[in-house]
């Protein structure tokens, strides 16, 4: 079985956002980027494919070189091969075209992407991907097995979750539940040194034209002071969600 | 030119949220100067959608009654074609954003979803939506032919302007699914995160999960849903799927209710959404009282019950 992992490079949950250039650009100053959590979850169930079934583990990332760390990590936490498509990310749909179009060249029989990314939470790359190679695709997926030619993924939805099953080749949109955080592996020092020696390809992009852009952002209102409420006064909280806020 | 709106719907019902998306579309069509059309699938309420303005439905009467996105977004690109749908909006349910890309790709369009309010601009047309898990709004361009919006839950709210809405049954044939439904457990009766008004939501200072009567309790006087940290569900305390926060769920409910969290900024991006939130925490200095509209300072142990005692007597006077 050939796994494909799509590979999202997004600030670490800490960073403080901030905008420059008159608030249209994202500012990096001082934001580490890390692995979207995710994909950490679907490349670790990939790798489990490879330890217990035999898998090829391919990564790909859409992006510029400031992803390849992020990369390297993917390999020395035991993916085979990474690809990089040379580009500058725009959205959601030039970044879904340019991986329709790597897939249609080197056929999968598992795509495994993150149920979102944790910085513009589009959740649209797996299942653009998956429709534009005509294939099924299950987002928010939290169990996966796969038996011969077909896979049966289990979905998180509002209030419980659902069983699907399909035939491969497949879209899978990961998240924590494809494996437990437990589970995550920090790279060690071998898997470092074999991930040097492990091959890494640009692929030329296709330059497909994004369907959106980003115009301007805006930094949420600064909040109010809490009102604080006596611990022996509750009844005054009960008035204040009744009366000021109506929400009970 | 037209507006296209898709009303969820479940166990033959429209859902909750086919009221707010039908609202936020009723007003975009109204802006555009153009007819508003809803569609749903399997719904035989599809007429209510007249109190918030809707004039006319097309109910798929024969699609497969658990909701399958491959299956609906074919049968919704038909539609989109003949009636010259111009602008999609939907919801932000698990559903809606398992079918939006679907039906972005399969159309070419445009797609931004967690937008909160009307657009900023209709030509281009520019909407403001959450970026950064909450931490950010960002202003984006649409600028395909067909344009997809996908409405955060709760961003826009129920706008009702009673019409008479016509449904228009109809079957459709020859679409395939690509997935078989195995299973579905779904717990009944019980509010879900995505849909309550109210969220109740413990962490690690509750000390374990013999202790999570407190919360039950306390959401079923309020009929909220019941929520949790991320160290609470990765110990296994509480299900996964109770797991809320920039790796989990997200929230953006009425009110939210967090008993015993610090209030985290990877907590914090995945609730921050929510109108009123609530904090009840022993130590003043816990940063979640930053981000809080009210706060009570107090061992939860001794502040819970009787809040909820209380609540109970607020609830039965009414
Ligand atoms: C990559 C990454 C992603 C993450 N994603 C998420 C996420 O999605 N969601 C999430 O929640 N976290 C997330 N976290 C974890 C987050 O950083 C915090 O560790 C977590 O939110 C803390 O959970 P907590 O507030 O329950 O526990 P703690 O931080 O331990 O806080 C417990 C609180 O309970 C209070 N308390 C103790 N006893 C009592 C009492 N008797 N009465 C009242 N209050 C009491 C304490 O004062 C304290 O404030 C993430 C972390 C990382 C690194």
């Amino acid at each position: 079985m050939n796994i494909l992992v799509c590979i999202s490079h997004v600030p670490d949950t800490t960073s403080k956002i901030n905008f420059k250039d008159n608030q249209t650009v994202f500012d990096t100053t001082g934001v580490q980027y890390i692995l979207n959590p995710n994909d950490e979850f679907g490349l670790t169930r990939a790798i489990w494919f490879k330890e217990k079934q035999g898998a090829h583990v391919h990564v790909i990332h859409v992006g510029t070189s400031e992803a390849d760390p992020t990369l390297r990590k993917c390999l020395a936490i035991g993916a085979d091969k990474a690809f990089r498509i040379d580009t500058r990310a725009v959205d959601g749909t030039s970044v879904a075209g340019e991986l329709a179009t790597f897939v249609k060249n080197n056929p999968y029989d598992l795509i495994i992407a993150g149920r979102e990314s944790i910085d513009y939470n589009g959740a649209m790359v797996p299942g653009m991907l998956a429709a534009l190679l005509d294939i099924p695709f299950v987002p928010n997926c939290v169990g996966l097995e796969v038996n011969g030619n077909q896979a049966i993924a289990e979905r998180e939805i509002d209030g419980g979750r659902e069983k699907l099953k399909g035939n491969l080749p497949m879209v899978i949109g990961g998240q924590k539940g494809l494996v437990e955080e437990s589970d995550l592996r920090i790279p060690n020092m071998r898997g470092i040194m074999q991930a040097r020696q492990k091959p890494f390809e640009l692929v030329p992009a296709q330059q497909i034209t994004a369907a959106t852009n980003d115009i301007t952002f805006e930094k949420p209102l600064p909040k109010q002071d809490v009102k604080l409420v006596p611990a022996e006064d509750l009844d005054q909280l009960i008035e204040l969600l009744h009366k000021e806020a109506n929400v009970i | 030119m037209s507006v296209f709106v898709i009303a969820e719907s479940e166990n033959k019902t429209l859902k909750r949220n086919a009221g707010e998306v039908s609202s936020y579309a009723v007003a975009l069509a109204s802006k555009l100067g153009v007819n508003c059309t809803a569609i749903s699938f399997n719904a035989d309420n599809a007429d209510v959608l007249g109190q918030f303005g809707v004039t006319q439905a097309i109910n798929i009467k024969n699609a497969p009654l658990h909701f399958d996105a491959n299956y609906y977004a074919s049968a919704i690109v038909k539609h989109v074609q003949s009636l010259n749908a111009t602008h999609i909006v939907l919801g932000s349910s698990a559903d809606a954003k398992f079918l939006a890309p679907i039906l972005a790709a399969k159309l070419g369009a445009a797609y931004v979803p967690n937008v909160v309010a009307l657009p900023t601009n209709y030509d281009p047309l520019t909407v403001k939506h959450t970026a950064f898990t909450n931490k950010a709004f960002a202003f984006t361009q649409l600028n395909s032919e067909c344009n997809i919006i996908g409405v955060g839950n709760n961003a826009y709210g129920n706008i009702e302007s009673p019409v008479a809405c016509s449904v228009e049954n109809v079957e459709i044939s020859n679409l395939v699914s690509n997935l078989e439904q195995v299973s579905i457990e779904k717990i009944s009766g019980k509010a879900t995160i995505a849909d309550a008004d109210v969220v109740v939501s413990g962490g690690r200072g509750l000390k374990g999960p013999e202790n999570w009567h407190l919360v039950e309790n306390l959401a079923e006087v309020l009929g909220a849903a019941t929520a949790c940290s991320k160290p609470v569900s990765d110990m296994g305390w509480r299900s996964h799927d109770e797991h809320v926060g920039q790796t989990g769920k997200p929230v953006s409910t009425n009110l939210y209710i967090a008993i015993g969290i610090s209030g985290a900024i990877q907590h914090l991006a995945g609730v921050n959404a929510s109108k009123i939130k609530v904090v009840i925490n022993n130590d003043p200095e816990a940063p979640f009282f930053k981000a809080a509209d009210y706060g009570v300072v107090g061992d939860a142990f001794e502040v819970v019950p009787v809040l909820t005692e209380k609540l109970k007597a607020f609830k039965a006077q009414r």
